[in-house]
């Protein structure tokens, strides 16, 4: 498809590579900035983790056993900041860092500097955020961090929430201003940056899928900075946007932040798919069905995001004509959604299949994804929302799509891309335990939510009635064994980046196409300073 | 090639400064949303907002042969200790029928208090067919030191109310806004 000038220039004249501490802290480098990305969201995954096995730890047993349920209700809010905004959110953004440039045959991101600053941003914004868990869980007195939800509803956030809550707008503030620097530089690098012939519609999926995220983020992370100054305004400055006794509506909070929220939950979703359409092909040995349709159907997706907002909240007390309009259009993403899946089943059709590690995350991506999409089409029919609604029904669905979903699809783009990242291939035993260990215990984890939340177990409490014991321990249990898992990637990574292991060639999976295996393994510091050629 | 890579750069400052001003819009978006969405509520009624004006036009009819049930219920907003609630918990009315209903609020406390209440109806779809022709929510209240207020409220139910809206509740919450009178020293938007 494509032969690249495989550039390995010597003359290093122009450029001096700091080294130590600088050469990361001041790196304007695509690769560097894409691993500092990387790592900073293991971290994080790692941290939401702790937090999570927190919440499973009191939930083993009925009654009260390890925490308050005070300190409960800020494990389940920070849990979900964390992983959304620290954990899924930036390892995508690595992911791009890493991979846009090779992929269009660019020489680094379009706005080196300001990709340098997206990245820097976040740990202080973290910092600041799990710096008020750390207050809480040891300071004096244990003052309280966030502990209305990641959802943040007023006024839970406003007039009942505690000081932290400002540490956390100012965290959630950083953390945007981040990700639209991010995004912006995503979309400036798609648009100027193509190696000649690189058009459009040859693009690699991933960076098709990335390129329609950045506009998803452009759009709505300001609304996020918006309602978290309306709250900060309203906090402290005499405002009531949200507050009734002032002529405000708390209901309109929900509607702001489900205007952000659910195009943020494709901004989470979306490079997944660019990255099980990546691997797919690879193994199957096929090219990716039905490319173009692909990309219809990603903007299709994001552009309905737009107009189903008001799904989350079909108990507010909305007119019928309101909730059938946002049950229609929740139903109708299953359309473009499920073009996706018939394109990746289609592939594989008939292929010369073979399963590596980066295979076997995309398969169980394909098929654990799809569950957690059909628990969607189920909380998409309004009438029965009203009983799944807040209940562990709903915790199922979403870490269905998040875990099994987003987290699994990045899970396989590392064991993918980490040859060429590295140099090494990623050791084989440990990654098929990590494999196998996750999806065994994700699933037990996360399929008798269902169960629970369907006989009426309510999210996000601290205890539950006698009859959910059995299920929540197994469901424990499950949660101790998936986060132990992790500590096995945990390994495979500081192997491969201490570069123990099989040496990979350039293209370690012969079925793979794309730009970025025309240059060695591992990457040069610089590739393509001369662009390809793309036929 | 130095003068091809200037108009590379030259072109990632022009796509970056149409990015950047589509996300400072968009953060206006979301202050937008905020009048937009009180619009909309003032039109549909969404939410069970009633309409923070006096209704000055009368029924023109009474429909005799229809009743409507309206129950009333009262909320206090935090740390209120008084007494809030209604003469009567549920009137059947016809529509277009005039009824005056007695609220009463007490302020225990030794200090004069300003308050609002807050009018929500549930189900939603009623709240725009409620005329109020009087209310003590249209303004703020002050109750002094010891005080029990008789506060009034009439309305009627408009003669178009959908037949199948047969009963619904008319929420009251009352908030002690005295601090936030004083702190900013201008009215406060009531909706």
């Amino acid at each position: 498809m494509s032969t690249a000038a495989a550039t390995h220039d010597d003359h290093h004249d122009h450029h001096h590579a700091p080294t130590g501490l600088k050469r990361w802290l001041f790196s304007t480098n695509h690769k560097d900035i894409g691993t500092l990305y990387l790592w900073f969201s293991f971290a994080m995954f790692l941290a939401g983790g702790f937090m999570a096995m927190v919440i499973r730890a009191e939930l083993l047993e009925p009654g009260m056993q390890f925490v308050d349920p005070e300190f409960f209700n800020q494990m389940t809010t920070v849990h979900g900041l964390v992983m959304v905004f620290g954990a899924v959110m930036p390892a995508t953004v690595g992911l791009a860092n890493w991979m846009i440039p090779l992929m269009i045959g660019a020489p680094d991101m379009a706005l080196p500097r300001m990709n340098n600053w997206s990245f820097w941003i976040l740990p202080f914004a973290f910092a600041i955020l799990i710096g008020s868990v750390i207050m809480s869980a040891f300071g004096d007195g244990n003052p309280s961090a966030p502990n209305f939800g990641w959802t943040f509803y007023a006024p839970l956030s406003t007039k009942y929430g505690p000081d932290s809550t400002d540490l956390f707008i100012l965290s959630v503030h950083m953390m945007g201003i981040s990700s639209i620097m991010g995004a912006i530089n995503v979309v400036v690098t798609v648009f100027n940056m193509r190696a000649p012939g690189m058009t459009l519609m040859k693009m690699p999926l991933f960076v098709w899928t990335w390129l329609i995220t950045a506009f998803l983020l452009i759009a709505v992370i300001p609304v996020l900075a918006g309602a978290v100054t309306m709250m900060l305004t309203d906090r402290h400055f005499g405002t009531s946007f949200f507050d009734a006794a002032g002529g405000g509506d708390p209901v309109l909070f929900q509607h702001i932040f489900w205007f952000f929220g659910h195009p943020e939950v494709y901004i989470m979703i979306l490079p997944s798919f660019g990255i099980v359409s990546a691997i797919i092909p690879a193994f199957a040995r096929k090219p990716l069905f039905g490319y173009a349709s692909m990309v219809y159907a990603t903007a299709s997706i994001a552009l309905l995001s737009f107009v189903v907002w008001a799904h989350h909240m079909f108990t507010v007390g909305m007119p019928l004509a309101g909730t059938l309009f946002f049950m229609y259009m929740t139903m109708l993403i299953s359309v473009p959604t499920g073009v996706k899946v018939f394109n990746w089943v289609a592939t594989m059709w008939r292929g010369s299949m073979s399963f590596e590690l980066p295979m076997k995350w995309a398969i169980a991506f394909v098929v654990l994804f799809t569950c957690g999409g059909l628990s969607g089409l189920m909380l998409a029919i309004t009438p029965v929302d009203f009983q799944y609604h807040d209940t562990y029904f709903v915790v199922a669905h979403f870490h269905y799509v998040l875990v099994t979903g987003a987290i699994f699809s990045i899970f396989a783009a590392a064991y993918y891309w980490l040859p060429k990242w590295s140099g090494v291939m990623p050791n084989k035993t440990l990654g098929e335990l990590h494999f196998w260990n996750s999806l065994i215990s994700a699933n037990l984890l996360f399929f008798p939510m269902h169960f629970v939340g369907l006989a009426g177990m309510p999210r996000r409490y601290a205890d539950y009635a006698l009859q959910f014991a059995d299920y929540n321990f197994w469901i424990s249990i499950g949660g101790f064994w998936f986060g132990l898992s992790q500590l096995l990637f945990l390994a495979v990574a500081v192997l491969c980046a201490m570069k123990k292991g099989e040496k990979a060639p350039a293209k370690p999976w012969d079925g793979a196409e794309g730009l970025e295996w025309e240059v060695p393994s591992p990457a040069p510091f610089h590739t393509y300073d001369t662009p390809p050629v793309v036929k | 090639m130095s003068e091809k890579q200037l108009s590379v750069e030259e072109r990632n400052q022009r796509t970056l400064k149409k990015l950047l001003i589509w996300a400072v819009a968009m953060f206006g978006f979301a202050f937008l949303m905020v009048p937009f969405y009180n619009v909309i509520c003032d039109i549909t009624g969404l939410n069970g907002k009633t309409s923070s004006t006096a209704a000055t036009d009368v029924p023109e009819q009474v429909v005799a042969d229809r009743t409507v049930t309206v129950e009333f219920i009262t909320q206090k907003g935090d740390g209120l200790t008084g007494e809030f609630t209604s003469e009567t918990k549920r009137v059947k009315v016809h529509p277009g029928e005039i009824t005056l209903v007695h609220f009463y609020a007490s302020n225990p406390t030794s200090k004069d208090m300003i308050t609002q209440s807050i009018p929500s109806v549930s189900p939603g779809e009623a709240a725009r067919y409620l005329h109020k022709t009087q209310c003590f929510c249209f303004d703020q209240q002050t109750l002094a030191a010891g005080e029990r207020k008789d506060m009034p409220m009439i309305f009627y139910l408009d003669p178009e109310i959908p037949g199948h809206i047969n009963q619904f509740t008319l929420s009251y919450t009352i908030f002690d806004v005295t601090e936030r009178v004083a702190g900013k020293n201008n009215s406060v938007a009531v909706n």
